[in-house]
């Protein structure tokens, strides 16, 4: 023990921290290691991926699972579906937080106090409890198995009004005011003045946006019935339900795809992703 | 500041009272223009529902629609229920394991915070990876590492001599297998908002307890524990909250015909299949009153136990 608390001081001073890196790396392997073995059964036979004794490698890459899925799977409307719930519900909370955030924050208004602790409160609400009330409107409006029916609710977000809030309180008045004594609306001291100070938050809020409406399951779950209506992360779980389907090499392509986009993103982006989520930390 | 007295202050504080002034008589109708966009939507998707749920756990639903005042009666069939104290257990079973995640993540952090490591961003992007990753789609894979027949992680139990359950059929494994599950996509997380705390804890203490001749390990528990008390209070707060909301990963890793699903249910699940399978709506809204009732107990717990163990400066 006092060796190895001596190794350890010695090796710090050099700065190679070699059991940090031991330690670190064999961490680092378990995190991965599902996504890897999710690739390598992408690539193998049904029958590789049931055998008792794990095939490491396919004996030949099989990357023909990955056409099987879009023969076989409605993954091509899926994914249509995926991309445009996550680019619609992230661009109108940008839009709708924004203004009612620099609202909040900046304007004066009959009730505002009142009004805004009102839309916080939903903040400390779990979903499940207007979860039974939404389906009954998008039902009644008719949005059943429809886009507009997966993406409604999400439009609108009681936290992504907080995160532009505190990120409007944040600015000092004096840019404000100058623009506004030289005669500019109200909307364009939004645009052109205090839209651009607040990017980083808007960055925030666009991740996480993205994040979850990419990954959400419970509400595209109860309002889509039939696969070719779902995003993919409904249509990939219940994949597992369906009993014809058990080519397991066809599904660890399907999901290996439906994961790629987000993690490629996050890889391309990982600073910002990771110092939004640090600071935010919710949801 | 609309008093005489206000045009006797030094000339930048009477420009800045002007200016608020005029900008409040111009806000006129605009602040509306702003706001209810947002308004009008969060009142019809989050507001009503809110109060409308509340109003359904009194009622009890027909089979061809229309819903009937049935007073307390929900809530005295959940209390009844043996399914509620069940998805309670397995909730808590559940958010336990996650929780022990925290530890983990401490250390991890800690040694990530090592002045001069190499490949800091590489371990960092390894260890986040699931945090962000689709839950539906790693349940796919781990769905094979868990198999009884030909998962990897029984062939592994068997080099070292242990005869692996099988993990998604047998109720209380099932759990154990979602919830290592949770702890290895939340860990990311844990890592991320702890190693923020570390950043914040000035180096000089570090230098003087060294001069003083402490450990590495004296370090760590004087120094660094203590200081990121408010940090690993937040990341419980936030851990248990998610944890109680569990749903994705034990839906798609069991599957929904999973036979042993009734007993091994969340609330949100439990809720999700009297709601939208069994289509017992008023029920499913009397569950969900409990779920909101549960967070917020459990919240006010914590809050109350943080004055006994956070220091604060």
């Amino acid at each position: 023990m006092t060796d190895l608390a001596v190794r350890r001081r010695r090796s710090a001073r050099r700065g190679s921290h070699a059991l940090a890196h031991v330690v670190l790396a064999i961490g680092g392997l378990l995190m991965a290691f599902p996504f890897v073995w999710q690739i390598l059964m992408s690539l193998s036979t049904n029958s590789e991926v049931q055998s008792v004794t794990p095939h490491f490698w396919p004996s030949e890459l099989h990357w023909e699972n990955y056409a099987v899925v879009f023969e076989r799977l409605p993954f091509l409307s899926q994914l249509r579906t995926s991309v445009l719930i996550t680019v619609i519900r992230t661009l109108a909370q940008i839009l709708l937080c924004t203004l009612a955030g620099y609202a909040f924050a900046r304007m004066r208004f009959f009730g505002r106090g009142y009004i805004l602790a009102v839309v916080l409160s939903i903040l400390m609400v779990p979903s499940q409890v207007y979860l039974i009330s939404q389906y009954q409107i998008v039902q009644g409006l008719g949005w059943l198995n429809t886009l507009i029916g997966i993406v409604a609710p999400g439009l609108f977000s009681a936290f992504g009004t907080f995160l532009m809030y505190t990120a409007f309180q944040n600015l000092p008045d004096e840019l404000e005011e100058a623009a506004r004594l030289d005669g500019a609306s109200p909307l364009r001291v939004f645009w052109n003045v205090m839209l651009p100070l607040v990017r980083p938050s808007i960055n925030v809020l666009a991740i996480l946006t993205a994040l979850w409406s990419w990954n959400e399951l419970l509400w595209p779950l109860v309002v889509t019935t039939y696969q070719e209506n779902m995003p993919l992360s409904a249509g990939l779980a219940t994949l597992v339900g369906d009993k014809n389907n058990t080519s397991y090499p066809v599904i660890m392509a399907a999901s290996v795809m439906a994961l790629a986009p987000i993690l490629l993103l996050f890889i391309v982006l990982q600073r910002r992703v990771i110092d939004g989520l640090a600071f935010s930390g919710m949801k | 500041m609309s008093s005489p007295l206000a045009r006797l202050r030094p000339a930048r504080a009477t420009r800045r009272g002007g200016a608020e002034a005029q900008a409040r008589r111009r806000d006129g109708a605009w602040p509306w223009l702003f706001v209810l966009p947002l308004l009008i939507g969060i009142v019809t998707f989050y507001l009503w529902p809110i109060l409308q749920t509340f109003y359904f756990s009194f009622t009890e639903w027909g089979v061809f629609g229309g819903s009937t005042w049935t007073g307390f009666d929900n809530y005295v069939r959940l209390v009844m229920d043996p399914k509620l104290y069940q998805s309670i257990g397995n909730t808590l079973l559940y958010t336990v394991i996650v929780l022990l995640g925290i530890p983990i993540a401490i250390v991890i952090a800690t040694l990530l915070n090592l002045p001069g490591l190499r490949f800091a961003a590489v371990y960092r992007v390894l260890f986040f990876l699931p945090y962000i990753a689709m839950p539906t789609a790693v349940a796919m894979v781990w769905r094979i590492i868990f198999n009884g027949d030909f998962g990897i992680l029984n062939w592994a139990l068997g080099l070292v001599g242990i005869d692996g359950p099988y993990w998604t059929s047998t109720p209380g494994y099932a759990l154990v297998a979602v919830a290592i599950v949770g702890l290895w996509s939340s860990l990311g997380f844990a890592i991320i908002v702890l190693g923020a705390g570390l950043k914040s804890i000035p180096p000089e203490y570090y230098e003087a307890a060294e001069l003083d001749g402490a450990s590495a390990w004296r370090r760590f528990t004087s120094i660094t524990v203590p200081l990121l008390t408010p940090s690993i209070f937040f990341v419980t707060v936030v851990t248990t909250i998610a944890s109680f909301q569990l749903f994705d990963l034990l839906y798609a890793i069991l599957g929904s015909s999973n036979p042993i699903v009734p007993k091994s249910m969340s609330l949100v699940y439990f809720f999700y299949r009297e709601g939208f399978v069994l289509n017992d709506k008023g029920y499913a809204a009397a569950i969900a009153m409990v779920i909101l009732a549960i967070i917020g107990i459990a919240t006010f717990i914590q809050f109350r136990l943080q004055r006994r163990w956070v220091v604060s400066d």
